[in-house]
């Protein structure tokens, strides 16, 4: 897979990069000791698991290396990380054995 | 004379930090590693550790670019995801606002998940301390981490080049940020977010320029925060 050439990769390195020292600066550094307004922060608050589920899940069911057609050792890795991850909150411990989970199913089918 | 010596807090805030660089380094290098399996070259991913200091950003854009997501598009959702470094600098303003320019742009740099979750529990625990000291601190954890950071990107780009492609490597992304999101699910407004953006993940993965990720990403906020305000949980740190 080869897109560095053909999309905006260095574009999208800057503005990253800018975009997100603007959020860090922007209190620290701008506005100073100001509250922000409550309905504000509630949303704030749910950014990390209001976007990336709605990101990751059309990768779980219908990945793009498969074509797009469900993949059982995929979708029990994942639902593996999923548990781990939510009994233990160690992440590494989660993505370890998710990771190895898709490897050993993989080698099975 | 009863001031006391600034760089004992300095070690003091590298040896808080240090734990920490056990979870960004395992990043650093997932990121190292992804990033040159899609084709990009050491420079482009080591610039885009060092520019962007954000691991789930920096993730999220490389796995929109490579599904050939307009560029406007790649850059808001994964600025989206670096919203909550406004809530951190909010947060740290009253302990380092009247510090230098320089110092406070040098500070706003080196904001991370890390630094900013370990100085603010210092700084709540010690408030006889000064700003100096606060600021000494904070780069003290800064310097215990942020190196960390590049050298593991650096290494896992030397090591994506080499690793076979028969590893189905295009999974890390997901399963690193189910593992990411999985502790975050802690009260009932955090797991209908999740799910809402699920949903609508799905049912709108089918628009133009995936779109639909955007879409989702406002529907999932908004239900987390609407079931907040309704009083189905409540948010607690």
């Amino acid at each position: 897979m080869n897109f560095a050439q053909d999309s905006n990769l260095w574009l999208v390195i800057w503005a990253l990069g800018l975009g997100t020292f603007g959020l860090r600066f922007l209190f620290l550094g701008l506005v100073g000791d100001r509250k922000m307004p409550v309905w504000v922060l509630r949303h704030l608050r749910y950014t990390a698991v209001g976007l990336l589920p709605g990101l990751i899940a059309p990768m779980v069911l219908w990945p793009d290396a498969t074509g797009g057609m469900l993949d059982w050792p995929r979708l029990i890795a994942a639902i593996v990380t999923l548990v781990v991850g939510y009994k233990t909150k160690n992440i590494f411990a989660a993505i370890l054995l998710g990771g190895i989970c898709l490897y050993t199913i993989g080698q099975m089918v | 004379m009863s001031i006391p010596e600034p760089s004992g807090f300095f070690i003091q805030g590298v040896l808080n930090g240090a734990p920490h660089s056990l979870v960004i380094g395992p990043f650093g290098f997932l990121f190292g590693v992804v990033a040159t399996e899609a084709g990009l070259s050491i420079f482009e991913t080591l610039s885009f550790s060092v520019l962007v200091v954000a691991g789930a950003a920096q993730l999220t854009a490389l796995e929109l670019m490579q599904d050939n997501t307009p560029t406007v598009i790649v850059i808001l959702s994964a600025l989206a995801l670096n919203l909550r470094m406004a809530l951190y600098s909010a947060s740290l303003t009253p302990h380092l606002g009247t510090a230098g320019f320089w110092q406070r742009a040098a500070a706003a740099y080196s904001m991370v998940d890390q630094s900013y979750a370990t100085s603010i529990l210092q700084y709540e625990n010690n408030p006889e301390m000064t700003m100096p000291q606060k600021l000494t601190f904070f780069f003290g954890v800064a310097a215990s981490v942020i190196p960390v950071w590049y050298l593991l990107t650096f290494l896992g780009a030397l090591v994506g080049q080499s690793i076979p492609t028969d590893i189905p490597l295009d999974f890390a992304t997901p399963l690193t940020f189910i593992a990411l999101l999985a502790p975050l699910l802690r009260s009932l407004p955090h797991i209908l977010a999740a799910l809402a953006s699920v949903i609508a993940g799905l049912l709108f993965h089918a628009m133009p320029y995936n779109l639909g990720i955007m879409l989702a990403g406002v529907i999932g906020m908004s239900v987390g925060a609407w079931s907040e305000q309704r009083g189905f949980g409540e948010y607690h740190r």
